[in-house]
Parts: structure tokens; C-alpha cells; sequence
């Protein structure tokens, strides 16, 4: 195995704002390597777009990054100007959120894939328009598609245009923040089938963010559960999904209920509150407020992340005592 | 009880919006300079003598440099540059606000109902709007002022008679934006009327983009009366400050080099204006991002 | 729990085009007291124009909806009595909340609008507490933006308790809200049903949302609906081909997925014989002539949504034999 594609050590990403610093991200220790697919589970508040943005530098001045953030063995705050702008689509690109809002409405489809290849100076003017015809076509679009508006093309269509410019400077890294999140169910179905298809075709590494467990354990090898700034669970995404060692990830799977469970069956299950503010985190374990099993030291002892069994992490105290 | 909570609510924005206000220091002194003037002029009464207004009874000598008990000199006819600047800054201020009142009124009310009603209403009503916003409004104000009895009344209506279609069109635009929200179909599900959708939703959201507008409208019904007024449209018997500029070309007061006479109004025009200008900039930063989201 | 057969709120071979476009093409529909309805469809099926046609927002182009037998009232006063019995629970709730107002002016809105009599304070905390926002008068003078998402969904919810409605229409009620929070508001939509007897009609594009609140659950596609009845049945043993393909791409189903090509067609361009046909799995994996023949020519009854139905030919073919 040689050196991770992505690699966070205790990344801390902090935002300056008028009432003092508010932590986004407090600690996080991930690692992909090529070829691998790793799942980032969470909700608003928890500092996973923040995470996203920050592999490639792409936050406010607000924010200030801490740890190690490695791409490819480099660390990317210690990169130049030049240095980030060549790594920036060229290494590791991104698929936003809400394509609709990503794409610019008044030039052509093809035009906005073909951007990415002309800064990075990849290539003579036929190459390129061969080359996004190439890229509509592995993402399931007919390459005359490329002149077309985004207004003309529907919700899926545009998703699959947000992935064939990701994929055009060839990046050994996708990461994909909420690919699926305002999409139907058979589109979002095509999408995660397109995406794992790319990442086995073309061997590239993918770091999917969302809040649907389901959605990432049906796509990635490894699931990571974030929660106030911090990962309180990782490990198989099958197995995560399967028997959950963290009260928070138990109420996320339960969330979205198996049709055909009796037991979700008129009883939706919810937690109580709301996720944390991260200018305002309750004392001792973030998750303590909301947490159905939560014990009296859960106030006061600041969990962190520790190996439960084979291959798994957790942050509870329930958990890792044997 | 259960309206002090919408006053508390109002009085909290309030509070809120004068504190943004004071960081502006433009807009600071603008108010400042405003405040000023506007004083004077409502205790002009109080610190001068009105009769000193009269020809009859003027008691200095004929364009006389400033000095001799006149600090402003006098004007043709002997009276004081000084009084007729302040009691000019009356009719200029009253012509001002008031015209921008009835300009802004007429226009917020026809804004909202073409963008509210929609349909045929919409396209009549736009059509009136174009036909006046592409009229010269000079011109047209000139023309009115001469078909109308003369009298400040009429200057305010030819004023505000040329300046409301901007402000149509700036409501009608922030009327739609605020209509497409889905607040405004909630209230539509609730049982509401157009009544209650236009007095409680439309325009306490477009009341703030309207205030912002109309201190920049006053600086300009200000700047058309004056014009007015200097080209001689204006009422012949108040000493408004574009008359006094009129007064001064006509008898020869750039030849005489009776500086004290044309400067002062044209100066205090500057200054009033451009105080307008500054706290309208001031407003419209402090409720603009407002608008925008929430 | 009731489930009378009492039918408040008819949809009556409803249709709904805007120019070429046919939104809502022929729709039968009950929503009963004190039952759940899920209405699942995807973008594009006319769901949410169904709704708002149930609620008066929109006129339909042919058909009529029926509120306790009656035909709705057109026209601004009639339709204003009939906004006491029906009301609305929007997808956004940020949106869906005037950010000048505070919460206790948001709830009250209605109460004003209609002039209901009584002590308006006392209506609003009650409402408040029904929708489990507790104390209420802690939530009074508070804005929009400094409550969360839940919280203003209840807020919303509460403006449409306040008016004491006998039927509740949520499009996308917990589509904007984070996961941990859907639980509780739909914990909230059962309990009203269960206290209140509300009935409920739920605009969804989630599957797992009709399984986890509704009673029935009716499937659109293309402005008909192609399969009804008890959510059991429906969602555990379908019988049209399109729910089948739902059900199989969800994450967590076992078996195959059957991702059907291309995306829901136009309304405008509805294609002739049965509406799925262009992209039926079961037709392409062929059936006999006789039967493909009629899904390419020949259009379905519509499926009445009070009763248990299916609109498909293979399946007429198979229980008639």
C-alpha cells in the first residue's frame, strides 16, 4: 500500500467570527487510499462540508485550518498559491452540493466541464471538446448534451454534469458533499450506481458525504459518523450500518426505517433537541444532551475515539469499557 | 398584551437598525447636518424677523457686500442674504418632503397593486408608469407648474408628478420577490385576503427599501424645485433658494461679482443634498442585507 | 384509533393542465377521518398540484373535489371557510415562516384572518403545546432565525392547529430537516391522529416515510396514480412494475435493483397506452403479445385511491386468470 490518497491528522478547522473562534472541526483522523471509498455521515453542524472544503483549501479567510491535511504525502496548508491552484481539480476535485446552484445558468453545459481542462492547460482546443464529449459519455450523457444549458437539463442530468467536471482533469480523489440529497429515489439510485461504477472503472479514490447511512453504506467500503466537529464512530460500512456502536449512529440508521420492519412500522424514531451549535457545545460528551443511554460521567468526560473491536472506532463510554 | 409583543418585536429591529446606522460615518453626519439645518429652519420663526422678507422693509443698501450688520451682504433690494437664506431653507425643505411624500405614496401604492394583482391591472398600470418615466421630468414639471395656478401646491404636484414611476417599479420589483416567497402561500392557505397579505406581509418587507429610497428622493425633489425655481417657474412670492439664484441672475448680480449673493444658495443646496445623499447610503447598507435574506 | 369511513376530503376525476402540460391527469382519492395517506411519488408526477388543487389553492381544469360531499366553494369568501377545515404544512419551514414575525405572531395569523373569538393568547399557547413546543410563552416574542429547523416546523404546524382543521395536507413536512429531528415530527403528525383524530394527507418522495406514519399510500406517476391501498400490502407485496423499481433501488432492500433508464417524461408528452410502458422493466423482459399490444395502446382505468387498485395490464391479466 503505498501513500494515502487523503490523509487528516487531528485537522481542526476554526472559524473566526465576532464573538470569538468557533470550532468546525476538532480532531479528525481519516485516511483513503486509492481505490477506496469512504463515507462521511452527519448532520447540519457537524463539520463535514467544512472537512470537504478544506482538503482543498476551498474555505472563507475566516477560517483557519489546523493539523495535517494531506494530499498525496503534501500538506496543503503549507502549499503555495501556484502549488494548490495546479493540485486544485488535477488531484482531488469536488462534487457541490445542489448542482443547480453550482452550475453557472448563462453558459453552455460543455463550456463549465471544459473550463477545469483549459486552466490546468491540458490540451489544443479539438482535444478539449473531444475530451468533454468523452467525459459526458462515461457519465451517461450524449455528448451532444454539451451545448446545452442547465436550465434545459433535469435534476439527474445535472448531478451527472457536476461529476463528468469532476472527473475532467483525471484527480486520483472525488470528494462528493450530499451527491444525492435533492434528488428522486431512481435518480439518486442512477447517480450512486454512475459514481461506483467510476470509481471501479477508473480506480479513483471517493469520499462521499451524507446523511442518509443507508445511501453511504450501499456505496462505500468504510463509513465514518461525525458529530460536533468530531468522527464518533468509524469503521466496515456494512458493519456500522449492521450493529452500530454509538448511540448516535443507532438514532441516524433508525432515522430512515427498513420498509418491511415491523418494528419501524407506525413508531418513528427520533432523538429529542437538536445538533449542537458549534460556537455553544455541551460540556463533556457533545452528544450527552440528546443521548438515549446516556450515563451520569456522560457530562462530565470528553470521549474520544477509541478501538471497540476489529476494525472499528467509537466514542462512548458504554462501548469502550470491556 | 399580545400586540406589545409585535411593537417589542418592531422597537427590537429598530434598536437594531440605529446601531448598524452609527458605524456609518457618512450617514452620522449626514444626520448630523440635516439635523442642523432643520432646526433652523423650524425656529426660523422664533430667531429672525419675517418681516425683514418685505421689500418694503428693507433697511440695507442695494447688493452690498457682507459686513455692516449683514453677514451675508444684502440682496437687489436691500434685504438680508442671510434671512432670506434661512426662511429660503423652509420652502425648500416643505417643497422637498413634501413632494417626495406624494411621489413615493402614489408610487409604492401603484408598485404593489401591479405586482399583486397581476393580469390586466399589471399591464394598464405599467403602461402608465413607462409613459411617465419616459416623459423629461423637467420638462414635464415645468410644464405643469405653468398649467397650474402657481403656488407652492402646484410645484409639489408637478414634482411629485414626474418622480413616483422609479419608485413604482422599485416596489413592484421587491413585491414580486417578496410574493414568491412561501410564507406569502402559507398565509394565501391560512384563509388570508389580499388585504391582509399586502397590509401584513407586502409592505412591512418592502416599508424598508422605500424609507431608504425616499431620503434619496428628497435630495431630488430638492434639486428639481430649485431648478424650478431658477428658471423662473417657480412661486414668485416665497424666497426659496433656487429663486434666489434666479433673482440673483436676473438683476445682474454676476456682473456686480455679488458673490454673497450667489453663493450661499447654491452652497446650501450642495450641502443639504449631499447630507440626503449620505444618510440615504447609509440606509439602504444597513436594511439592503436585510432585504436580501431575511 | 378511528378509521371511520367517514370521507372528508374527495378528489373527484380530477385534472389539472397547465397548456400542454397535464399535471394531475384524472385522480380519484378519499382521505378519510382520522387515517394517514401518503401520496409517493417523484418529481414531475403532479403530487404537490394535487395537493394544492385538494386545499382550493388551485382550480382544477376538469373534476371537482368534494369536502364532506360537498363541492368546494370557488370564490375568495367561501373558499376562506373552507381554509378552517383544510390546512397546509409547507416542505420549508424557514421559508415557510415570515422572518419579521415572531412565532406567536406567525401562529396567530390565522386566528386573526378569521376572526375566531376567544382569548387569542390562549389559542396560540395551546396550539404551541400541541405541537410540542413547551411552555409555549417561552417561544412568543422568539424569530425565525433563532430557532431550529424542528422547531419551526412545529411552528408551522401549530399555525395550521391553531385553526382546529380536520385535515392536514404536509408536502414534504421532514424533507428539510436534519435526521435526527424527522423522527419527532412525525411522531407529532401520529400523535394528532391519535389525540385529535386528524387526518392527514402526506406528500412524499420517501417510501420510508409512508412506512413508518401512513395508513394507506397511494403511487403516482405522471399525474395518475398507478397503485393503492394499506401500506402493508403496498410497500411489502407491490404489484405494479414502477413500485416494484422503487422499492429495489431503496439502500437497504435486498435482492436486485431495477434502476429504470432515463428519467420521468414530460407532461406535456404523456406516452399512449399505459404511461410506463416507454420504460416497464416487465415489458422490456417481454410478455406475451396480446398483453404488450395493450400496454403500448390501450390507457388504464383510473385507480380509485379509496380502494386497493393497480394500473397495469400484466396484472389485470394475472388475477383474471
Amino acid at each position: 500500500m503505498g501513500e494515502p490518497l487523503l490523509e487528516l491528522r487531528s485537522a481542526t478547522v476554526d472559524y473566526r467570527t465576532a464573538s470569538g473562534l468557533v470550532p468546525a472541526v476538532r480532531g479528525v483522523d481519516l485516511r483513503i487510499d486509492a481505490g477506496q471509498t469512504l463515507g462521511l455521515a452527519g448532520e447540519s453542524g457537524c463539520g463535514k462540508s467544512t472537512l470537504a472544503m478544506a482538503v482543498l483549501r476551498l474555505l472563507p479567510r475566516t477560517a483557519m485550518i489546523g493539523g495535517e491535511i494531506l494530499l498525496g504525502g503534501e500538506n496543503v496548508t503549507d502549499m503555495s498559491w501556484g502549488r494548490l491552484r495546479a493540485v486544485r481539480w488535477a488531484e482531488a476535485s469536488v462534487v457541490f452540493q445542489g448542482a443547480m446552484h453550482a452550475l453557472n445558468p448563462v453558459r453552455r453545459v460543455g463550456d463549465q466541464i471544459a473550463e477545469p481542462i483549459r486552466l490546468h492547460g491540458k490540451g489544443s482546443v479539438e482535444r478539449v471538446d473531444d475530451r468533454v464529449g468523452e467525459l459526458l459519455e462515461q457519465v451517461g450523457l450524449p455528448a451532444r448534451r454539451a451545448r446545452a444549458y442547465p436550465h434545459e437539463l433535469s435534476g439527474g442530468q445535472r448531478q451527472r454534469v457536476m461529476i463528468a467536471m469532476a472527473l475532467a482533469c483525471s484527480p486520483g480523489l472525488i470528494i462528493a458533499d450530499e451527491p444525492t440529497t435533492a434528488l428522486d429515489v431512481m435518480v439518486q439510485a442512477q447517480v450512486l450506481t454512475l459514481l461506483s461504477r467510476l470509481v471501479d472503472e477508473l480506480d479513483i479514490g471517493l469520499l462521499m458525504i451524507s446523511h442518509d447511512l443507508s445511501v453511504l453504506a450501499s456505496t462505500c467500503q468504510r463509513l465514518a459518523v461525525m458529530y460536533a466537529g468530531r468522527i464518533v464512530e468509524q469503521g466496515k460500512a456494512v458493519d456500522v450500518l449492521r450493529a452500530p456502536r454509538h448511540p448516535y449512529t443507532k438514532a441516524l440508521a433508525a432515522a430512515f426505517p427498513t420498509i418491511g420492519d415491523a418494528s419501524s412500522r407506525l413508531s418513528p424514531r427520533g432523538l429529542a433537541g437538536d445538533p449542537p451549535d458549534p460556537s455553544d457545545l455541551p460540556g463533556g460528551c457533545p452528544f450527552h444532551p440528546r443521548c438515549p443511554s446516556v450515563l451520569p460521567e456522560c457530562s462530565g468526560t470528553d470521549v474520544l475515539l477509541r478501538p471497540v473491536s476489529e476494525d472499528r472506532t467509537s466514542a462512548c463510554l458504554l462501548e469502550v469499557e470491556p | 398584551m399580545t400586540s406589545s409583543i409585535a411593537w417589542q418585536r418592531r422597537r427590537a429591529a429598530a434598536g437594531r437598525v440605529w446601531a448598524q446606522f452609527r458605524t456609518d460615518r457618512g450617514g452620522l453626519i449626514g444626520l448630523a447636518v440635516l439635523a442642523v439645518i432643520v432646526l433652523l429652519a423650524v425656529l426660523a420663526p422664533l430667531i429672525s424677523d419675517r418681516s425683514g422678507l418685505d421689500v418694503t422693509h428693507a433697511t440695507g443698501g442695494i447688493l452690498q457686500p457682507p459686513g455692516n450688520g449683514f453677514l451675508l451682504g444684502t440682496d437687489e433690494s436691500g434685504r438680508s442674504v442671510l434671512l432670506l437664506l434661512l426662511w429660503g431653507s423652509r420652502i425648500s425643505l416643505l417643497v422637498g418632503l413634501a413632494a417626495t411624500l406624494l411621489s413615493v405614496g402614489v408610487g409604492t401604492i401603484v408598485g404593489v397593486l401591479m405586482a399583486h394583482f397581476g393580469g390586466w391591472a399589471q399591464a394598464v398600470l405599467m403602461r402608465v408608469t413607462d409613459f411617465f418615466l419616459v416623459l423629461p421630468s423637467l420638462v414635464l414639471a415645468a410644464v405643469l407648474s405653468t398649467v397650474l395656478t402657481p403656488g407652492i401646491g402646484s410645484i409639489i404636484v408637478a414634482i411629485g408628478a414626474t418622480a413616483w414611476p422609479t419608485t413604482a417599479r422599485l416596489v413592484r420589483s421587491q413585491t414580486l420577490a417578496v410574493e414568491s416567497r412561501p410564507y406569502i402561500e402559507r398565509s394565501w392557505a391560512l384563509g388570508a385576503g389580499h388585504w391582509h397579505v399586502i397590509g401584513k406581509h407586502v409592505l412591512p418587507a418592502v416599508a424598508p427599501l422605500v424609507f431608504a429610497n425616499t431620503t434619496l428622493n428628497v435630495a431630488n425633489s430638492i434639486i428639481t424645485e430649485s431648478t424650478l425655481s431658477f428658471l423662473g417657474l417657480g412661486d414668485p412670492n416665497s424666497p426659496s433658494w433656487g429663486s434666489m439664484l434666479h433673482n440673483a441672475l436676473q438683476t445682474g448680480a454676476v456682473t456686480a461679482r455679488a458673490w454673497w449673493y450667489l453663493l450661499p444658495p447654491g452652497v446650501a443646496i450642495g450641502v443639504v443634498v449631499l447630507a440626503f445623499m449620505m444618510c440615504g447610503r447609509a440606509l439602504e447598507a444597513v436594511l439592503n442585507p436585510r432585504l436580501r435574506e431575511r | 384509533m378511528t378509521q371511520g369511513e367517514s370521507t372528508l376530503l374527495r378528489a373527484d376525476d380530477v385534472s389539472v393542465r397547465f397548456g400542454a402540460a397535464r399535471a394531475v391527469d384524472g385522480v380519484e382519492l378519499d382521505i378519510r377521518a382520522g387515517e394517514i395517506i401518503a401520496l409517493v411519488g417523484e418529481s414531475g408526477c403532479g403530487k404537490t398540484t394535487l395537493a394544492r388543487t385538494l386545499l382550493g389553492l388551485q382550480q382544477p381544469t376538469s373534476g371537482r373535489v368534494l369536502y364532506e360531499g360537498k363541492p368546494l366553494p370557488t370564490g375568495n369568501r367561501g373558499l376562506r371557510e373552507y381554509r378552517r377545515h383544510a390546512q397546509l404544512v409547507l416542505q420549508d419551514p424557514t421559508g415557510a415562516l415570515n422572518p419579521r414575525h415572531s412565532v406567536y405572531e406567525a401562529v396567530a395569523e390565522g386566528l386573526r384572518i378569521h376572526r375566531v373569538p376567544g382569548d387569542e393568547r390562549a389559542l396560540v399557547a395551546d396550539a404551541l403545546s400541541r405541537a410540542g413546543l413547551r411552555p409555549p410563552e417561552r417561544f412568543f416574542g422568539r424569530v425565525p432565525h433563532e430557532l431550529s429547523g424542528g422547531q419551526r416546523q412545529r411552528v408551522v404546524i401549530a399555525g395550521a392547529l391553531a385553526l382546529d382543521p380536520s385535515v392536514l395536507i404536509a408536502d414534504e413536512p421532514v424533507a428539510s430537516l436534519d435526521a435526527s429531528v424527522r423522527g419527532e415530527i412525525l411522531a407529532l403528525l401520529l400523535r394528532l391522529r391519535d389525540e385529535l383524530g386528524l387526518a392527514a394527507l402526506v406528500v412524499t418522495h420517501d417510501l420510508g416515510l409512508a412506512w413508518n406514519i401512513a395508513d394507506r399510500v397511494a403511487v403516482m406517476y405522471l399525474g395518475r396514480i398507478v397503485e393503492s391501498g394499506p401500506v402493508e400490502q403496498v410497500l411489502t407485496a407491490p404489484s405494479h412494475p414502477y413500485t416494484k423499481a422503487l422499492l429495489s433501488v431503496l439502500p437497504e432492500s435486498e435482492g436486485p435493483a431495477t434502476v429504470l433508464a432515463g428519467e420521468t417524461p414530460d407532461p406535456s408528452r404523456v406516452p399512449t397506452g399505459c404511461r410506463f410502458h416507454p420504460r416497464c422493466p416487465l415489458l422490456a423482459a417481454g410478455l406475451p403479445d396480446s398483453v404488450a399490444s395493450r400496454c403500448r395502446t390501450v390507457d388504464l382505468p383510473i385507480v380509485d385511491g379509496a380502494e386497493s387498485g393497480v394500473a397495469c395490464h400484466a396484472v389485470e391479466v394475472a388475477t383474471a386468470r
